[in-house]
């Protein structure tokens, strides 16, 4: 470097220095950071790891500044008289003339030399006189309420309340435990206007049927007359509803929060693949609630989605190995079971035998089901297609969860292609012996009963007893989305990861033992892996999409492992609003 | 840090040679030991003893009339004057019990019930006895005053399942319990 160079860079004040980075400099509590032009006084204090307490704000939402819990104190250098030349000290700022007056910083963007102070008299004073005021009406009935627990009221009073209520007249009565929807009820007395939830409905839900009625401490939320909150992304208002005023009919009074292990997962029902949280306690599932990720499907998730989990406590769960005798199912042990399919399958002919595998069934598992079809000498094996229509939203028209990982695995663009062939070998006869993988096949597969009457052997492997099961020569008992450990591949080619969070019932097993210990039966060589992480292992290293892949490289918010082209219409959309400036995104 | 010099205590010719408090330590009890033949050891009568000695004939005779007023017997849940439960099933006792004693299934009051806007009642609460320390924490947590540890201390069963009390148990032992419960107010 000449000294010229070293001199103008000497020279060079902050400002210039972030200014080329398009950044600004803040001072946040004393310590100056850069952030980028245009960030949110919030957002700024979320990068210097300082927290302001705040309702209304929600980042993937417009910013009203109707709560005024984020009140922080704000400075600007002084502004220069006219042909004054702005003076900066030692380290190269300006001095910081702080203002009388608390500001919001949720609506307020950061400016150069902007000094922000998140703690102090001011700032802790205008957050104690906020939450005096928020409680005035409040019921303050905890014990009874379904938020308790993961309430912001609740903890922003804990930290920032006065501890006494100073309010001594009688508290204003407002509608309770109102039926507004069939999954939501509201509870009026406990809403604190924050307006996150009818933000929500006309910006991201785009039915904007919720509002405010009345005015001062009248107001209240209300469901436009004649309408009601059935819209298929409700659930997610009782989300980010800071206080118990939305809660779910579906999880209210069920269980306390406090009392739920939480495991990250995925939703399984169509292809999007929404990150989710699964919510535990014993081994029993109590909700499931989306989990953040900004390239799959933002905050939220369809409402029919996060409910579908009840079918893990059906009574229809299959929870032993059963084996057909004389038209009656007994149930058995996993050995009998496994050699009693094998033996039907090693009799066959290579010609005779099919696989019909599922879409829903992880990477690993098809990874298996595709060795068996070579260990069989079949190349008839098949996903089924499940197609819907797309909601605009998050709902993908694909309405199997892993299309692209079963692509990707069988090596064909339509991994449902030889359905058909199939489907046309077992009426015709020439298929003997079928293995169906977690697929009724008198649904979408478009079987019927007499094609499997017809077939010799019929082994299949199920959740729920459902006319396959019972048309099958041995059944096979498999674990539902939350019992096991797998990977999927979203329809943009992100592969994602689940976590187990409870255990299959009875004698029911993850999926890819049994087709370990199937295919064991019937490739004497196959080594059973230890675990899941070694069949991962082995597709990574067969499979070119998925090298180098681990459970652990995968991380909580998937990878990208190949382009299908395929967006996600809620992400359009919200990008389409971050650009816009409506929201901070 | 300081050093601090703890002397040894000085002793005298008479407790150097250990035997005499031996003797001393004899003596008491074979004191102890007559008085019992001529008639019964202090603190017999008010302990109600059927013998000579202190030794109370338990189950025969019982504590009951000394329990303190803050002796901790079995917990159980009380109603209000008007036979409503208090209870909300808040679940904050089963989640301080340090022995993880009781289980609660929390349930909602249908709205047509005259009590909905109580909103939560326990559709089942169970306290396990054979786990309980009778520590008091669920009493001294519950917001709603719903549970106390009562005087009773006999629980007896023949079977694990006899000694686990259910919500039905739980209100028999408990009664009632008289004071205010804002939670019925309408006005708050
Ligand atoms: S909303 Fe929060 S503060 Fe209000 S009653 Fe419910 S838990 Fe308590
Ligand atoms: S119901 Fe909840 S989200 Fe809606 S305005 Fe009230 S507090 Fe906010
Ligand atoms: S703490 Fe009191 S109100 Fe809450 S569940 Fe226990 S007994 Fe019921
Ligand atoms: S007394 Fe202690 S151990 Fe017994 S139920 Fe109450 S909290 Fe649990
Ligand atoms: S979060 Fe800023 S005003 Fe509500």
């Amino acid at each position: 470097m000449s000294e010229d160079a070293t001199a103008t860079a000497e020279l060079k004040l902050p400002k210039d220095l972030a200014a080329e980075k398009g950044l600004v400099n803040v001072q946040i509590d004393g310590h100056w950071i850069q952030v980028p032009r245009g960030t949110r006084m919030i957002e700024a204090a979320k990068i210097a790891e300082k927290e302001i307490p705040h309702y209304c704000y929600h980042p993937k939402l417009s910013s009203p500044g109707n709560c005024r819990m984020c009140l922080v104190q704000m400075g600007m250098p002084p502004r220069p008289v006219p042909g004054e030349a702005p003076t900066f000290g030692d380290d190269g700022y300006q001095q910081i003339g702080w203002m009388p007056r608390p500001v919001i910083a949720c609506a307020n963007t950061v400016a150069e030399n902007m000094g922000i102070r998140t703690t102090g008299e001011l700032v802790e004073s205008c957050r104690e006189g906020v939450m005096e005021f928020l409680l005035i009406n409040h019921p303050l009935d905890c014990p009874i309420c379904d938020q308790a627990g993961e309430c912001k009221l609740q903890e922003f009073s804990v930290q920032h309340g006065r501890g006494q209520s100073r309010f001594q007249e009688t508290k204003i009565k407002k509608p309770k435990n109102v039926d507004i929807g069939k999954n939501i009820r509201l509870d009026d007395e406990r809403c604190i206007m924050c307006s996150r939830c009818i933000r929500f409905m006309e910006e991201v839900a785009e039915e904007p049927v919720l509002g405010f009625s009345q005015r001062g401490t009248h107001t209240s939320v209300t469901v436009h007359p004649g309408r009601r909150l059935d819209n298929n992304y409700a659930l997610n208002t009782a989300d980010i509803c800071p206080v118990g005023a939305l809660t779910s009919n579906d999880f209210r009074f069920q269980m306390r929060v406090w009392f739920l292990k939480e495991t990250k997962s995925i939703d399984l029902n169509c292809g999007t693949g929404c990150n989710t949280t699964i919510w535990t306690r014993a081994n029993e599932v109590f909700r499931v609630t989306p989990r953040q990720n900004n390239d799959v499907n933002s905050d939220w998730m369809p409402d029919s989605h996060r409910l579908a989990f009840h079918h893990l406590e059906s009574d229809a769960r299959l929870t032993a190995p059963l084996i057909q005798k004389d038209g009656a199912h007994s149930s058995s042990t996993w050995t009998e079971a496994i050699s009693k399919a094998a033996e039907g399958l090693n009799m066959r002919q290579p010609k005779e035998v099919a696989i019909i595998a599922s879409a829903r069934m992880s990477n690993e598992e098809l990874y298996l089901a595709k060795k068996l079809a070579d260990a069989l000498g079949t190349d008839l094996i098949s996903t089924v297609a499940r197609k819907g229509d797309s909601d605009s939203k998050l709902i993908s028209a694909d309405r199997n969860p892993n299309s692209t990982g079963a692509a990707l695995i069988f090596g064909n663009e339509d991994p449902s292609e030889k359905l058909d062939a199939i489907r046309e070998g077992v009426s015709s006869g020439r298929i003997k012996a079928l293995i169906v993988l977690q697929e009724d096949l008198l649904e979408e597969a478009g079987f019927d009963q007499s094609n499997l009457l017809g077939l010799e052997h019929l082994v299949s492997s199920h959740i729920l007893a459902n006319p396959t099961a019972a048309a099958s020569k041995v059944v096979l008992p498999g674990a539902g989305f939350a019992e096991k450990r797998a990977t999927y591949v979203n329809v943009t080619g992100r592969l994602q990861r689940a976590f187990q969070a409870t255990l299959a019932p009875g004698d029911a097993r993850e999926d890819w033992e049994t087709l370990a210990s199937l295919l064991s039966a019937v490739e004497k060589t196959f080594e059973t892996p230890a675990s899941v992480d070694g069949v991962i292992k082995a597709l990574a290293s067969e499979i070119p999409a998925f090298e180098g892949q681990s459970f652990g490289s995968i991380g909580d918010l998937g990878v990208q492992i190949t382009e299908t082209g395929v967006t996600i219409p809620l992400l359009e959309q919200e990008k389409a609003r971050v650009e816009s400036g409506l929201i901070n995104g | 840090m300081a050093t601090i010099k703890v002397n040894r205590p000085k002793l005298s010719a008479g407790e150097k040679i250990y035997f005499g408090s031996i003797f001393k330590g004899m003596a008491i009890t074979l004191r102890h030991a007559f008085k019992t033949l001529f008639g019964k050891s202090v603190g017999a009568d008010e302990l109600a003893s059927s013998g000579m000695g202190i030794t109370m004939q338990y189950p025969e005779q019982k504590w009951d009339e000394h329990l303190p007023e803050y002796y901790r017997g079995v917990p159980a849940l009380v109603t209000d004057e008007q036979q409503r439960e208090r209870c909300v099933s808040c679940q904050l006792c089963e989640f301080i019990c340090p022995p993880k004693a009781i289980k609660i299934i929390p349930s909602e009051i249908p709205s047509d019930d005259e009590w909905a806007k109580v909103e939560k009642r326990p559709k089942k609460f169970e306290i396990d006895m054979i786990r309980c320390i009778y520590c008091g924490m669920c009493e001294e947590v519950c917001p709603e005053q719903a549970i106390y540890l009562r005087p009773d201390y006999i629980v007896t069963g023949t079977k694990r399942s006899d000694m686990v009390h259910d919500k039905e148990r739980l209100y028999e032992i408990g009664g009632t319990r008289v004071g205010l419960v804002n939670k019925w107010n309408d006005l708050k």
